[in-house]
């Protein structure tokens, strides 16, 4: 599993000790569906607090990569530590229980409960309460919580809406705050500005930014502008592999990448 | 199917009238007329009627707590509370010498716990499929367990049963008196529709419609989508329970019959007779299938059919709703509230 993502690995920014240290280490990672590889040979690490962005086109692999390190599917091989322990095989709620987060590509709420509710829902998850069968009181210390969620990802004023009423932008804030409930350690951000007017976009960039900065992130997107002001290091990808790894601008001005990626009709 | 289906918000700007105020003014109507029916109803329609009704509405509400909010259609629900019915028979006193004697405060939370670990056994073969598979799985239960009661003579005394089942003279009164059970059955039946209302909107029962609706969502939130399921089958398994041991006493007797194929099967038809979506629903449901069944004699004979067809309006009425308002009769109710609201607000908005 050495040669196809040697270079790949070279680049790694201040990769600790194998093993040692890291929030997330991927180890040949791959995914088969059928006969297809959705992604090949992934190896990656990420530090505690890092924020990096995985930019590549349609279909390289990279919701599949998320998939695989939350655990909707096991990997076909690989191995992926989360802060130092073994997860591979680990299923996807004793991850999220573990400090791990994600938010979907395509938005996927309880579009018949109020934002509050929903959030609520997500504190419960990673709380002792979820098998409580006593409702919570005004001053239920989730409630509390589940408030200030909604306040940091400025959807106040909806708090009592029915998410299904909420337009899309706000659904896709409402996705950032259920993948910030309880104390997360590493979030997995699928393409949260797509389809954001660039007002919204301005709005995501703030919410990303003043995120603690132990909570490191992996955000997928396409918008080079909104990935590259947000994050401290890039994974490009292709065809299921990685491609390149770098800091923000070698990446944006490599010729490779240029090729590739921005000219292929994105960004 | 959505977590707000049942127009129960968890929280959402916190109410000001205490929970006494908010109850509306139909509840009070059907409470008074509940508490003071033995003024006039006669004991058959206490004890027959009604008694059966609240029986079978708890072990119908059984099904809609796991299928309503867990999105798990059970046909199990009737085996639970007939597990429950045969562990009161069998451990406690009854006609048949295989029963063992013991003192009702023994009996009776074993019963419960050993109703409990079989649902939840059953649940944790169950919650792995879904749908048509889940329906198949829990009847396949259902029919062993028949089976096994019907051959096995040792504990569950084969095909006879258990006669003379009585229920504790706890307080020096009899329960089996027709007033008695009615309160009885009134008060346990009061008590889980109670308890499903409260669960719905804690936690537990948030996440358990949160696993129906989206249970892969569910589980990157960090709940374990399989144990709720699983506990969603035990917490079940109690209202389900509370009706097998008063079915037994007012039957004085327990045996395979009762908890047959067809009486598993009654269990859904009641659920979705009345309604799936709603605690209340499968009370209504219950009480439409009570009364069918008690006086399908008298409509039957004035078509000629004999009374034992009953189950061929039961059948008719089921496919009716089914195909009309597959939510069932309380979704009509809404359907023709709602449609009254419409024209009243028309009429005042038409006034000058
Ligand atoms: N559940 C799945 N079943 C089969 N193929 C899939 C599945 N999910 C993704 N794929 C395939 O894997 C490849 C990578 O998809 P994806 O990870 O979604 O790409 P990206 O997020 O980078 O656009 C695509 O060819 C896609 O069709
Ligand atoms: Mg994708």
């Amino acid at each position: 599993m050495n040669a196809p993502v040697a270079p790949a690995r070279m680049n790694q920014i201040g990769a600790g000790q194998a093993g040692s240290g890291n929030a997330l280490e991927l180890r040949g990672i791959t995914k088969m569906f059928g006969a297809l590889a959705a992604i090949s040979d992934v190896t990656l690490s990420v530090r505690p607090g890092e924020r990096r962005a995985v930019l590549g086109s349609n279909g390289a692999g990279k919701t599949t990569l998320f998939n695989c390190i939350t655990g909707d599917f096991l990997p076909t091989a690989g191995l992926i530590r989360f802060f130092g322990e073994d997860v591979t095989v680990f299923p996807p709620h004793e991850r999220i229980r573990r400090g791990l987060r994600r938010t979907y590509q395509i938005s996927s709420l309880f579009a018949g409960l109020s934002v509050i509710d929903n959030v609520y829902l997500a504190c419960v998850g990673v709380s002792r309460n979820r098998f409580s069968l006593i409702r919570p009181r005004p001053d239920d210390a989730l409630m509390h919580a589940a408030n200030m969620l909604v306040d940091a990802v400025h959807l106040t004023a909806e708090k009592n809406r029915l998410v299904g009423e909420l337009a899309y932008g706000q659904q896709r804030q409402l996705e950032i705050a259920l993948a910030l409930s309880g104390a997360p350690r590493f979030v997995l951000f699928d393409e949260p500005a797509a389809g954001l007017s660039p007002t919204e976009r301005t709005d995501l960039i703030h919410i990303l930014t003043a995120l603690p900065n132990h909570i490191g992130y992996i955000i997928i997107e396409h918008d080079m502008d909104v990935a590259l002001r947000v994050v401290e290091s890039v994974t490009m990808m292709h065809n299921g592999r990685i491609f390149k790894e770098g800091r923000p601008e070698d990446i944006e001005d490599d010729p490779e990448v240029q090729e590739l990626y921005l000219g292929g009709g994105h960004g | 199917m959505s977590v707000a289906d049942n127009l129960q918000r968890l929280t959402g700007p916190y109410e000001q009238r205490s929970w006494l105020q908010r109850i509306p003014a139909a509840w009070w109507a059907v409470a008074v007329i509940l508490l003071f029916m033995p003024v006039v109803a006669n004991d058959f329609w206490l004890f027959q009627v009604m008694g059966w009704t609240f029986i079978l509405g708890m072990i119908g509400l059984s099904l809609m707590f796991l299928a309503g909010y867990g999105g798990m259609v059970s046909l199990l629900q009737m085996t639970v509370a007939g597990v429950a019915g045969y562990m009161v028979a069998i451990l406690g006193p009854s006609g048949a010498n295989v029963s063992l004697g013991l003192a009702w405060w023994v009996v009776i939370p074993a019963a419960f716990l050993i109703a409990a670990i079989f649902a939840t056994i059953s649940g944790a073969l169950a919650v792995r499929t879904d749908g048509i598979y889940t329906i198949m799985i829990t009847l396949a239960i259902a029919a062993a367990f028949f089976y096994f009661t019907r051959q096995n003579y040792s504990i569950f005394n084969g095909y006879s049963g258990f006669n003379l089942v009585l229920p504790p003279k706890l307080f020096g009164v009899n329960w089996r008196d027709p007033m008695a059970f009615y309160y009885l059955s009134l008060a346990c039946a009061t008590l889980c529709y109670g308890a499903v209302v409260y669960i719905s909107r804690s936690p537990f029962g948030l996440a358990l419609q949160g696993v129906r609706d989206n249970p892969r969502r569910m589980a990157a939130l960090g709940f374990n989508v399989t144990a709720h399921r699983v506990a969603a089958y035990a917490l079940a398994s109690i209202f389900a329970s509370t009706g097998g041991i008063l079915l037994v006493w007012q039957n004085a007797q327990i045996a395979p019959g009762t908890i047959g194929i067809s009486a598993a099967i009654d269990v859904l038809v009641v659920a979705v007779v009345g309604g799936l979506r709603r605690p209340l629903g499968p009370f209504i449901g219950a009480l439409i299938y009570v009364l069918l069944q008690v006086f399908s004699a008298d409509i039957l004979g004035l078509f000629g059919f004999s009374a034992d067809r009953f189950k061929l309006i039961i059948g008719i009425g089921f496919l009716a709703i089914v195909l009309f308002s597959p939510d069932g009769v309380l979704a009509l109710w809404d359907r023709w509230r709602a449609r009254v609201d419409a024209r009243k607000a028309a009429e005042t908005r038409g006034a000058p």
